[in-house]
């Protein structure tokens, strides 16, 4: 595949096929050069990374789904499981409130944190929406999935994709990888698995989302915020400041009749 | 719109030097705002308390930029780059109206100037004679007004700040960027009043700040439990749970300039001593308790908010 600058380009990620070998979470760490946290017993399932962090750019969630009754034949569902990463959204929270325009967009359409920039205030930690940022302890900046940016560069692709054995996680254009997740998508509800989605796809969610999913289960189930709760910062800009404005223009006459009064006395 | 408790975010570990830079900037702001509103009064006697107000505001704000870059993960020395793109090809001035972060940084060095040189005034004129008119008469009230608008936007913004975020309780809620005007402006009347101790003719104003304080006290009640109604109404009260000593210290402060305000209004009544009572008022041992737990209730509603939402 060629990698072309000016054109967007992610991931889909179809859930439906992730085995959980965590196959995506060793190659980042290898090309990105992350040292990983202390091992930690999690007793949580098969999950021994926890969540995306500054160390962790691509984290294998598994949701326990055992069913409490035995089953019937076919019916088996016992994980969901996902290989989770930045999404690399189209109105992305983490951008829109930087202060430093540390994060940027990227001639690949995908979203950057520039290291020599960033000077650690968080405040892209507190806006992401899905927990994807986090602060390297070493450094005290900011850091997330770049998408390979350096192998895009070179025009190789991300490293996770590449090692991925089930191909649960497939990079290329965007509109590309698109059109194969609705070729996926229109499939498994021809086999009546109805409950299969399209997360991210289109543009109900922060724009669209340059790394988009096929989920097994409600978004909610996997950590991400629905539809309608997929909401920016800016949001309460005019809230809080109309809030803000009230307030002052009320203390001020608070103020003003508190200090006239013993004309009045 | 708002998340309705679905909230998968995770905390940015804003602690001590935030919750230290968000009192200080209340107080600052607050102070500034009070000095310019007792100049407006049009009462000379009130100059010496106003002339306090701008020394102690004057007095904290160099103390926020110093917070504020402690807190910064990656070295104090990387804090220009709040105001300077430093981005290859993109270079310029970072300005990003919509981020209260960004607007806020400018607003601090705004600010700062007007600290800086109201306070130099006042050192001034205090050189010419304790209770004589501000310099430059009407010139330098109408250079406090636009300064006092920068005060206003110093004590309010960082509530604004936590709310522009997808951080439970704080995203949740319209109410922060008023609820710390409101407990700023409070604190700083607390802390004008308590200072009077220390500069004898300013004690004329004190039983007006005392009122003052009680009124700012009242709004910021009412900010408070809009802010536990929006709170709760978008399903992340049980978050505010943990906290609740931190609440029960902040309604102690707001309770204590209530308390103040009932005294002080009694104290303004013909039949109570009026003027006369408020001009020969001392700064006794009730006073100074009541300015602490204003002062402490101040710090305490901070903390409370900063730890509920993360």
């Amino acid at each position: 595949m060629e990698i072309k600058a000016g054109e967007s380009y992610g991931f889909f990620t179809d859930t439906s096929v992730c085995i959980g070998c965590k196959a995506c979470e060793v190659a980042c760490k290898e090309w990105n050069q992350l040292e990983g946290n202390e091992p930690a017993f999690l007793a949580d399932s098969f999950d021994n990374t926890g969540q995306l962090d500054a160390q962790n750019w691509r984290h294998v969630k598994f949701y326990d789904r055992v069913p409490d009754r035995s089953t019937t034949s076919g019916n088996g569902t016992a994980f969901l499981m996902m290989s989770d990463v930045c999404k690399h959204c189209q109105h992305a929270s983490c951008m829109e409130v930087c202060p430093t325009n540390a994060i940027i967009r990227t001639e690949f359409n995908t979203v950057f944190i520039q290291q020599d920039v960033c000077n650690g205030c968080r405040n892209c930690v507190a806006a992401c929406p899905y927990s994807v940022i986090a602060i390297n302890q070493k450094t005290g900046t900011a850091h997330k999935c770049t998408l390979c940016y350096d192998r895009l560069q070179g025009g190789l692709e991300p490293a996770c994709a590449k090692a991925c054995p089930t191909q649960s996680i497939q990079f290329g254009p965007l509109s590309q990888l698109q059109q194969t997740a609705d070729a996926r998508l229109e499939a498994l509800h021809a086999q009546g698995v109805t409950q299969a989605q399209l997360y991210g796809r289109d543009d109900k969610v922060y724009g669209g989302l340059n790394a988009f999913f096929l989920l097994m289960d409600k978004p909610e189930a996997y950590g991400l915020p629905n539809a309608e709760n997929a909401v920016l910062p800016s949001r309460n800009n005019i809230g809080g400041y109309v809030g803000a404005v009230i307030t002052a223009v009320v203390g001020v006459v608070a103020g003003l009749v508190a200090f006239r009064r013993r004309r009045m006395a | 719109m708002f998340l309705a408790a679905e909230h998968f975010v995770r905390a940015p570990d804003w602690e001590w030097f935030i919750l230290g830079y968000f009192f200080l900037a209340g107080l600052s702001g607050g102070a500034y705002v009070i000095a310019t509103l007792l100049r407006l009064s049009g009462d000379p006697r009130d100059e010496p308390a106003a002339r306090l107000g701008f020394y102690t505001s004057f007095v904290l704000i160099p103390l926020c930029p110093l917070l504020l870059t402690a807190d910064l993960g990656a070295g104090w020395w990387k804090f220009w780059h709040m105001l300077v793109n430093v981005t290859p090809g993109n270079a310029g001035l970072n300005f990003k109206y919509w981020s209260p972060m960004s607007v806020g940084v400018w607003l601090l060095l705004v600010f700062s100037i007007f600290a800086t040189l109201s306070a130099l005034g006042a050192w001034l004129a205090d050189r010419r004679g304790r209770e004589g008119p501000p310099l430059l008469g009407p010139l330098s009230v109408a250079f406090n007004v636009v300064g006092a608008l920068a005060g206003l936007f110093l004590a309010s913004y960082t509530g604004v700040l936590l709310s522009v975020s997808n951080q439970p309780v704080w995203s949740d809620t319209w109410t922060l960027g008023g609820l710390f005007l409101a407990s700023g402006l409070s604190g700083a009347a607390a802390l004008i009043a308590l200072l009077t101790r220390y500069r004898p003719e300013a004690v004329y104003s004190l039983v007006r700040l005392r009122l003052a304080d009680g009124y700012f006290s009242l709004l910021e009640l009412i900010l408070l439990i809009a802010f536990f109604v929006t709170v709760v109404n978008a399903g992340t009260g049980a978050r505010t749970i943990a906290t609740a000593p931190l609440w029960a210290l902040a309604l102690v402060g707001l309770a204590a300039s209530l308390v103040g305000l009932r005294a002080e209004g009694r104290r303004m009544r013909p039949s109570g001593g009026g003027e006369g009572g408020a001009a020969v008022a001392s700064v006794g041992a009730n006073a100074i308790l009541v300015s602490m737990l204003v002062l402490i209730g101040v710090l305490a509603l901070r903390a409370a908010v900063i730890f509920s939402g993360q």
